[in-house]
């Protein structure tokens, strides 16, 4: 079967079982979010460490419960680590170096997942379990609770309150993440994905070699690590693994437990400010991004380029054959476009204007779906930008959704914007311009010289910026630079970003709704989605051109 | 610039063409002494996009200057270094800061040449104050003692005696007197106006003329702070202030400028490790094409012109934020009288009772109306000839007027008979008994009348003997006095109802002739009977869901109502109470008027959107024309890039920037005029300006840096 008909059937299988989670999934979160009931099991929690379920929270002490959990959770996931030790389960593995332990505890917070080092010989299971596994959980519900107060900030009415963190941190986990990695783990088991505490089995291969093979509690591992795009595998080579990804059918899966949650969050998002009109348009502006991304990567490597790829049928070097071309593709750009991160190909091996899509997507802000929470806040936010300029060509002052966007929120939703390129812009410059850092950018990091080497360093910040967590894998990043460069990139990429969001839910939740009249800009009708779409597509081909031009643009079009 | 505010406006859009396409290159020379009076760093700060233009042409002149002592090449760039390229550069960047600037003080200088005339009318005056005067005894200030003051020196609460060809020393109101006024310094209107005491027409305006009569005047404004004070101020923009959608555009503006110095600022260390460093001048150029100066150069022009366009409607808005606000208007009260109705009704239909003859009605209520002054009763005298009925010129009797109480009026004659006309209560009253059959009927026709919106006026009779004794009159039937409305109304309010504005009637009829003109005049709602008190229950109520609201009014009633309004303009014709209450002053007191500074109000925002999605767009192009240029040396594969074939990077990038300089000095007249504006839905305005100023802005600099370039080729070194 030739790529493109492989491809229309695997895009069309996965709209066909995305459609059908779309309304259950979307409204069910919708209920979560809104109800008033709390399960025993959250009763208990609630007491024991003092919240009042039914108080709600400002704008202010919502971002500070969850900058303050965030925090902790750095904490933690840093402390387990240093004592790997002492821990049970370790698999006699040594304590985490110092950096590696701040840029790994940072990653898994910030739900970027970004590993500087190879899981399987570095983290036992009770790190992985206790420290990763657990932030795989709870950073996805922080993503979820975030994006979850700018809705309803949105559907409020001269409102104080944006709801309470600690409330909806804890029904995203018991509730809807829980639940779902369960099911999802147990179809990963049916798969083949392995499941057991067996730690290293030695054997002996046919060559008469040596081998030892880990084993471990992958599926469970696996099942949060696409549910909540978080992407940080149990073995180094993430999604590609047998024991991980087994076959085309699970690969197919996991593409769909990396989509599930951020696609029906604009269910959620337009069943709670009860218009799902507004829910379809942005899902369009989302399903319609990750189409045309995945589509054109195809087509670039399918074409591949040179002799060998051809012989081959496309570009397969990095790319595993019981997934083809298509299989690598479209899991790569749904990696990309949501903030998972997890692979199961090599980005470094793609062509390079092909490598160089993968760039664009995260560049695009990811927000086609986007992470779990992240992608929503983030789509709304160039909603607001959209309907700003769109709003003053219809001569109103621009309005989203009965919400006046005065000064204060184009000040927030401009910040917004300006973070993560900032962020990505000035990490990958000061690689090079501090010349002691180049120095080890150059010497130690950077496995191709030239162009190639380039887009290595730009694929880090852009990762780490966006809170993707995949790499070009060419990169040792386990330096002390990276390490802490790419911290910090992560730390400011999440929550200087959460910190707008939250602002803003603050200031649209005081505002009244300004009742919908005929000289309303509809925000819902094909004219505002195309609008919508331009507005993400021009702010970060403006933004990021001249950098692309330098690496995979210069590369790709020798 | 023959633009001054004393001009009689005729249909307001015919004046607003006219006056538009005087923009010429005369206003542009004129504004070229205004526009390198704002090079000063410390005004261009003031708007972060261009000042970040001026750094940059500052910045390439140092460097073309210092290029000659610092030989060829300090750096070993990819990039073109030549010194005629930075001269190059740096001329049309600082070409760039001035267009925008010359921009700004075009916009300005039609205001002052309003400003001038104004001030010309504000010449010190001798004032006739009076000094000490029994007020209870001596209203009239005839034995008043009068001192000789300047007009300059009075102040709040003096009073003033003036006379016949006297100008009027200051803003005030009349507390004794008539007079007809000269008021064409202000209003432009050339016919004179009564202005009297008590009431709503007791406002004078310093600057304007008494040609008849003596009146006193209370001064209500303290000096420099007249209303032709406030004028100047407000058409000179002395007195302008950012609005809150110009703040909110100016942070996006600025932020877009952030990123880009970031983006260009990170250029030189990512391509240092390529060996494709860039050299300062090309890195300027770069950020200069990124940042949004075509919008960040119009922006204040833009601003300036639509209070300018709202002053050629003889409209004074009294801050920017009123006329944005109309833009935003989602309901319009507009009052019956005098907005959607002529003032006056007409005399429509004589329905005459069972048993009394056409005839016979038409000459009584005819008759009766011969020496009746007012419009009503002139229209019923011309209904009556208009069906033929005979009536004669004159007839001897005594006149008996309207009063509030009797609410009738009517006519004794020389042989005893008499005639009534008035509301139907009144008039039954005054017949004294009324058969049953007769009150049915009258009651049917009155009702019928009252449904379909007009006023009935019941006619009755007395005949001699029953006059002299007290005995009964004749009911002779009904009178229909009909409102007209004024024609094309219903198509205007089905414009605004396109443009998502709801229309609200207000009038002190009662519901159910309110109910029949609304439908007439086609608003969606009305207020009948309603009092002051109403009008602002219906503003509030309105608010409180989240409408923005515009009214006009005249009456020092309406005061409250106009300042809680988000829009209230006052008629100039009004009280000064009103005229303090509103934010927008109609100087030829016309209430249809609303509709049209509700289409400024739009226009203005639609010009800024157009402008910034056009600034924006053509990044695009400039980013084709200009990376490859940066990096076509040292990656010669990006030459794919610069698929316009120009002719060399020195070339592309001076197109560019030229391309870049030359479009603002293009838009200048589209800032001053305004993007078109039509009352369409929001989806086909918004689909409009996409095309225009979206997809234009895409391709037109395409063409543009092209053509720009096949000249720039034809220059040596290039």
């Amino acid at each position: 079967m030739s790529n493109s008909w492989l491809f229309i059937l695997q895009v069309a299988t996965l709209t066909l079982v995305l459609g059908l989670i779309y309304r259950p999934l979307g409204d069910y979160m919708a209920r979560v979010y809104t109800g008033r009931k709390n399960l025993a099991l959250e009763r208990g929690f609630y007491r024991l460490v003092g919240v009042n379920a039914s108080s709600e929270q400002t704008w202010s002490v919502y971002l500070r419960s969850v900058l303050a959990f965030s925090a902790i959770g750095v904490l933690l996931v840093y402390l387990v680590q240093r004592i790997q030790e002492i821990l049970p389960y370790s698999l006699g593995l040594p304590p985490v170096e110092q950096s590696l332990a701040w840029n790994t505890a940072i990653s898994f917070v910030t739900n970027t997942n970004w590993q500087s080092y190879s899981p399987e010989l570095t983290m036992g299971y009770t790190v992985q379990l206790v420290g990763l596994a657990v932030q795989n959980f709870v950073s996805a519900a922080v993503g979820i609770a975030v994006a979850i107060a700018l809705i309803r900030g949105l559907a409020a009415r001269r409102s104080r309150t944006i709801g309470n963190f600690w409330v909806d941190l804890t029904r995203g986990v018991v509730r809807i993440l829980l639940p779902l990695s369960l099911v999802a783990a147990v179809v990963l088991i049916i798969g083949g994905v392995i499941q057991n505490f067996s730690g290293f089995q030695h054997v002996a291969t046919l060559t008469g070699g040596a081998q030892s093979i880990p084993g471990g509690p992958v599926a469970s591992q696996e099942a949060i690590k696409l549910l909540g795009t978080n992407g940080g595998g149990f073995f180094n080579v993430n999604s590609a693994h047998p024991f991980e990804n087994p076959n085309a059918w699970t690969n197919l899966f996991e593409i769909v437990l990396m989509l599930a949650i951020p696609f029906s969050l604009a269910r959620t998002f337009g069943r709670m400010v009860n218009d799902h009109r507004q829910g379809y348009a942005i899902l369009s502006v989302m399903g319609i991004i990750w189409i045309v991304s995945a589509s054109l990567l195809t087509l670039l490597e399918s074409l591949g380029n040179g002799t060998a790829s051809q012989l081959a049928g496309g570009a397969m070097e990095g790319k595993e054959t019981r997934f083809g071309i298509v299989g690598s593709t479209i899991f790569g750009s749904t990696s990309t476009l949501t903030s998972t991160g997890a692979v199961n190909s090599m980005h470094d091996s793609f062509t390079s204007l092909g490598g160089g899509l993968a760039m664009v997507n995260m560049m695009l802000g990811e927000v086609a779906p986007g992470g779990v929470g992240a992608g929503i806040y983030g789509i709304l936010i160039m909603a607001i930008i959209a309907v700003f300029v769109a709003g003053l060509m219809v001569g109103r002052t621009p309005e989203y959704l009965g919400k006046k966007i005065g000064a204060r929120e184009i000040k927030l939703a401009s910040l917004y914007i300006l973070t993560t390129p900032t962020i990505v812009l000035a990490g990958t410059a000061l690689s090079f311009a501090i010349p002691a850092v180049r120095e080890s950018v150059v010497g130690t990091s950077m496995a191709n010289s030239g162009l190639h080497g380039y887009s290595e360093v730009l694929y880090a910040f852009t990762s780490a910026g966006n809170n993707n967590g995949s790499a070009f894998a060419g990169i040792t990043a386990n330096t002390p630079w990276f390490n802490t460069a790419l911290g910090v990139a992560m730390l400011l990429g999440r929550f200087l970003p959460i910190v707008f969001v939250l602002a803003l839910a603050g200031s649209f939740a005081a505002q009244d709704k300004i009742p919908t009249t005929a000289g309303t800009l509809p925000t819902h009708r094909p004219q505002f989605i195309g609008l919508l779409i331009g507005t993400v597509v021009i702010v970060s081909a403006l933004t990021y051109l001249p950098v692309l031009a330098l690496g995979p643009l210069a590369e790709g079009l020798k | 610039m023959s633009t001054t505010l004393i001009t009689p406006t005729g249909t307001p859009a015919a004046s607003t063409r006219k006056k538009s396409s005087a923009f010429s290159a005369r206003q542009l020379v004129a504004g070229l002494p205004g526009a390198f009076r704002k090079l000063d760093p410390r005004l261009m700060w003031r708007n972060p996009v261009m000042f970040v233009v001026e750094v940059g042409a500052a910045l390439t002149t140092v460097l073309a200057l210092a290029q000659p002592f610092l030989g060829e090449s300090t750096t070993s760039t990819a990039s073109p270094t030549s010194l005629a390229f930075i001269w190059a550069i740096a001329v049309w960047l600082w070409l760039t800061v001035l267009f925008a600037n010359m921009a700004e003080s075009v916009a300005e200088g039609r205001g002052k040449a309003q400003a001038k005339s104004l001030r010309d009318s504000r010449t010190s005056t001798m004032a006739n104050k009076v000094t000490s005067y029994d007020e209870a005894t001596d209203v009239g200030a005839e034995r008043a003692t009068i001192a000789q003051v300047a007009s300059a020196e009075l102040t709040l609460g003096d009073t003033v005696v003036v006379s016949a060809g006297e100008p009027i020393p200051g803003d005030g109101d009349i507390i004794w007197g008539i007079a007809s006024v000269d008021e064409s310094a202000i209003t432009g209107e050339s016919a004179p106006v009564v202005r009297e005491s008590g009431g709503d027409r007791s406002a004078v305006t310093g600057g304007t003329r008494v040609l008849s009569d003596r009146i006193v005047v209370r001064i209500t404004s303290r000096p420099g702070e007249t209303f032709v004070d406030r004028m100047i101020k407000l058409v000179e923009g002395a007195s302008r202030q950012k609005t809150p959608n110009e703040i909110a555009l100016n942070i996006l503006l600025a932020s877009l400028t952030i990123i880009f110095v970031i983006v260009v600022l990170i250029i030189n260390p990512i391509a240092d490790y390529s060996h494709a460093s860039q050299s300062i001048p090309v890195l300027v150029a770069l950020l200069v094409c990124l940042i949004p100066t075509t919008i960040g150069a119009l922006l204040s022009a833009i601003g300036i012109a639509g209070m300018d366009r709202l002053v050629q409607h003889n409209v004074l808005a009294m801050s920017g934020r009123a006329v944005e606000a109309a833009g935003d208007v989602t309901t319009l009260l507009l009052d019956k009288t005098g907005t959607i109705t002529y003032g006056n009704r007409r005399a429509a239909e004589f329905a005459a009772l069972t048993g009394v003859s056409m005839e016979r009605l038409a000459t009584a209520a005819a008759t009766s109306s011969l020496s009746d002054p007012t419009p009503e009763g002139k229209s019923i005298l011309d209904l009556a000839n208009e069906q033929g009925f005979a009536i004669p010129s004159s007839v001897e009797g005594t006149v008996v007027p309207f009063t509030a109480q009797t609410r009738m009026s009517g006519v004794d004659y020389a042989d005893g008979s008499q005639v009534r006309k008035g509301a139907g209560s009144m008039v039954a009253g005054w017949v004294g008994s009324l058969g049953s059959r007769e009150q049915q009927e009258l009651d049917e026709i009155v009702t019928r009348i009252s449904e379909a919106g007009g006023t009935p006026l019941v006619v009755a009779e007395r005949n001699a003997e029953a006059a002299a004794s007290g005995g009964a009159g004749q009911v002779l039937g009904v009178v229909y006095l009909k409102d007209i409305v004024k024609a094309g109304l219903a198509e205007r309010f089905a414009d605004l109802r396109r443009m998502g504005i709801r229309t609200v009637m207000i009038t002190g009829d009662n519901p159910l002739t309110a109910k029949a003109i609304a439908a007439e005049a086609g608003v969606d709602d009305f207020l009948a009977e309603a009092t002051p008190e109403d009008k602002m229950e219906l503003i509030k109520r309105e608010q409180q869901g989240g409408n923005l609201v515009a009214m006009t009014g005249d009456g020092t009633n309406d005061a409250p109502a106009l300042a809680q309004a988000d829009v209230g303009v006052a008629m100039n014709t009004g009280t000064s109470a009103a005229k303090e209450a509103g934010n927008m002053v109609d100087l030829d007191s016309d209430p249809t008027k609303l509709i049209d500074i509700v289409a400024i109000g739009k226009q203005l925002l639609i010009t800024r959107g157009s402008l910034t999605t056009f600034s924006i767009a053509n990044d695009v192009a400039k980013y084709f024309a200009i990376i490859p240029a940066m990096f076509v040396a040292s990656y010669p594969g990006l030459a794919a890039l610069n698929f316009m074939h120009l002719h060399s990077p020195a070339s592309a990038i001076l197109s560019a920037v030229v391309f870049n300089a030359l479009i603002i000095l293009v838009l200048i007249p589209l800032a001053l005029r305004g993007v078109k504006y039509r009352a369409t839905s929001v989806s086909s305005i918004l689909g409009r300006n996409l095309w225009i100023y979206g997809a234009g802005g895409l391709i037109a600099p395409f063409i543009g840096i092209k053509v720009i370039d096949l000249v720039i080729s034809l220059i040596p070194g290039f």
